[in-house]
């Protein structure tokens, strides 16, 4: 929670001497503000409220009643004990973020970026959305603040994610359907980005992940660190201990970041992140961009990137929409370069036999997004001794899935 | 001098603005655009902005992504660009300015890019995702060249930004008359003489208006207040209006569209 980094002096300090981003906003040499003059005010003004906020004890209390009230916060941290005998490896814990109202971590987000908004005075809000979660979850807010809310999302990806979007729409969210370029996250990103080039006056962008122009992958990660910040007490009362791995999938990299960050300066706790495999490593098949990609500019922000020679970006794919951008936020490539967290991939069969394995074992069916972590533990833990401890982020739940995964299965439904 | 410079210069003796048409590279192809770079010139215009198309454009509105994304699907790369405008220039020494995304520009590499722009016959660059706070490489790399960068101001510019960025730019400014994306639009939004003016008490480099100019009555209203009018929405909308009826009907046509631009702007009819 944002008042437990302001109370924790010691965690403070820490932050305060190697704080990044900078200034300017980079992630040493990733990130900063690549975005049209246009928005260059919006984002200065927009990170001076942003500082204001997190240092206003007011604004943090209030934060901290609606996620523990209304979100429903602390996300329990489960000891998956069917899973880990069945994988005889290290001992898995899985942190609930499922359960979560809206079904998803992307509601810590929304809560906080729509309580700036009203701060700031103003009157709309918009959001890109891929799987769908961040839409519903930016809608929730939207109507629960009373604020008018349109969310883009690609022609593809609604047609993935049909029961989120009839949810915004009852949420009283207008769904705004981008059929340019792929129809995806990236297209939905670009129409946002759009969209606020001219509303910038009244309306506040929500960007979903640690994604775009600075602060955005600042605040949108600050706002999510409350995941890792519980998961460390929770592990304290349950193992008396620090986790060794910490598992959990990369799409922008919001739900990772949020887990991650709070143990960057705990070196013996390995982070790992799980991209999107898709169906290979050919161009347009896959998501992985810390993996495959270089470094370019995308949405704002240098960072990893697919793209081709010429720095146009490359198609991808995978079987979660959450997980289907060609880009990363800009954190996740300084983790990489400095080797602080590790990133892998697994494909979508892998993806989709884990979450089956978890929903069997465990009775928790897991975002496809999430079931990437979960299928690279499934390779991961049996190589790892017993008396060691994962914990995997479940950023969402799998209601949203049933359709894409049935349709995998051959099954109508 | 840089053909940038010397047309303002010229200009300036003669008391005209600016005509700027601005066009994609490669749409319809990259053969038509040559010839409408030359006919442009033709027809009286003082420089070209040749947009190199790219798959994420955000500034851009959907009539400039269109395009891009038409001449991306014909294939176009960075390279047929720099062989267009070598080309080009065996016709004619109008100032060409190319108007990239950060995004391209970094991939290819300050340096290599402003050299190979350079080289075919590139005067300068505007960057529309390229803010100045991070534009400092890419003009570094132009000033060795005399290659000039051109920045862009906003309605929503504030007036310690626009402090900054007079002194950055160069061979002239870019003053986005609308709040929002380059698009056809049926009016020019009020305050733009009076931010103009503020723009004038802070530099002598010339500044161009762009963003919404679609109409002679906007461009002979833009050509008033302004030492430049940029028009490309309204012009790629032209182009993708006959683009399938042949190169030659293309070029009269979207010729003559451009001609009436040029005198509207110069406040010749």
């Amino acid at each position: 929670m944002l008042t437990t980094i302001v109370k924790d002096t010691r965690l403070k300090e820490k932050t305060c001497k190697q704080f990044l981003p900078d200034k300017s906003g980079h992630f040493g040499k990733y990130g900063g503000k690549f975005v049209p003059e246009t928005l260059m005010p919006a984002l200065e003004q927009l990170e001076k409220e942003y500082l204001k906020a997190k240092e206003d004890p007011k604004f943090n209390e209030e934060l901290k009643y609606y996620l523990e009230q209304y979100v429903g916060r602390p996300s329990p941290l489960y000891y998956a004990k069917r899973l880990t005998e069945k994988l005889s490896g290290a001992k898995i814990y899985l942190k609930r973020e499922d359960l979560n109202h809206t079904g998803a971590h992307k509601i810590n987000n929304t809560m906080g970026q729509v309580l700036l908004a009203i701060r700031m005075g103003k009157e709309r809000i918009i959001a890109e959305t891929g799987a769908g979660q961040h839409g519903v979850a930016t809608a929730t807010a939207a109507a629960m603040f009373g604020m008018s809310c349109d969310v883009y999302m690609g022609e593809e990806d609604i047609r993935r994610q049909s029961l989120n979007v009839f949810k915004m729409k009852l949420l009283g969210t207008n769904v705004i359907p981008v059929k340019t370029g792929s129809r995806t996250l990236k297209d939905a990103t670009n129409e946002a980005l759009r969209d606020w080039m001219s509303s910038v006056m009244n309306t506040h962008y929500i960007i979903g992940s640690v994604v775009g122009p600075h602060p955005y992958p600042m605040m949108v990660r600050d706002f999510q660190i409350v995941i890792g910040q519980e998961v460390k007490e929770q592990m304290q009362k349950a193992e008396g201990q620090l986790p060794d791995y910490i598992i959990a999938c990369v799409g922008g990299g919001s739900n990772a970041i949020g887990v991650f960050y709070p143990f960057i300066e705990d070196e013996d706790v390995k982070l790992i992140g799980v991209e999107a495999g898709g169906l290979g490593f050919d161009v347009g098949q896959h998501a992985a961009s810390l993996s495959r990609g270089e470094k370019g500019i995308l949405h704002g922000s240098l960072s990893y990137v697919l793209q081709d020679d010429d720095g146009q970006t490359s198609q991808v794919h995978s079987i979660s929409a959450g997980l289907d951008y060609p880009g990363v936020g800009p954190e996740h490539s300084y983790l990489k370069d400095t080797g602080r967290a590790e990133y892998v991939s697994v494909t979508d069969d892998e993806a989709v036999d884990a979450f089956n394995l978890c929903t069997r074992l465990e009775g928790i069916i897991p975002a496809l997004e999430a079931s990437h972590a979960i299928a690279y533990t499934v390779k991961f833990a049996p190589t790892i001794d017993k008396d060691k401890i994962i914990v995997i982020n479940i950023s969402g739940s799998g209601d949203k899935d049933s359709f894409e995964v049935a349709k995998k299965m051959g099954i109508e439904l | 001098m840089n053909r940038i410079d010397a047309k303002f210069n010229e200009l300036r003796e003669r008391n005209e603005s600016a005509f700027i048409p601005f066009i994609t590279a490669g749409d319809p192809s990259l053969d038509a655009t040559r010839k409408l770079i030359v006919e442009f010139y033709r027809k009286g215009s003082d420089m070209i902005e040749l947009g190199v198309p790219y798959s994420d454009p955000i500034a851009d509105g959907p009539v400039i992504q269109s395009s891009y994304y038409r001449a991306l699907s014909g294939g176009v790369k960075l390279s047929d660009i720099l062989e267009l405008v070598r080309d080009v220039r065996k016709k004619t020494e109008i100032p060409i300015v190319s108007m990239i995304s950060q995004s391209i520009l970094f991939k290819n590499g300050c340096d290599n890019f402003v050299k190979s722009a350079v080289k075919a016959g590139f005067d300068g660059a505007t960057i529309p995702d390229l803010p100045v706070e991070e534009a400092e490489e890419i003009m570094e790399a132009g000033k060795k060249e005399g290659f000039k960068i051109i920045c862009f101001i906003a309605p929503t510019t504030t007036s310690h930004r626009m402090e900054l960025i007079v002194k950055k730019s160069q061979g002239f400014l870019y003053y986005i008359s609308v709040v929002g994306i380059t698009g056809v639009r049926s009016e020019l939004s009020a305050g733009i003489t009076e931010n103009i003016q503020n723009i004038k008490k802070l530099t002598n480099l010339p500044v161009a208006l762009g963003f919404g100019i679609s109409t002679p009555e906007q461009a002979r209203m833009a050509g008033k207040v302004a030492d430049g009018v940029i028009v490309g929405s309204a012009i790629m909308r032209e182009i993708e209006k006959y683009s399938s009826q042949g190169d030659d009907v293309l070029v009269d046509k979207v010729g003559k569209f451009v001609g009436k631009l040029v005198n509207s702007t110069k406040n010749r009819n």
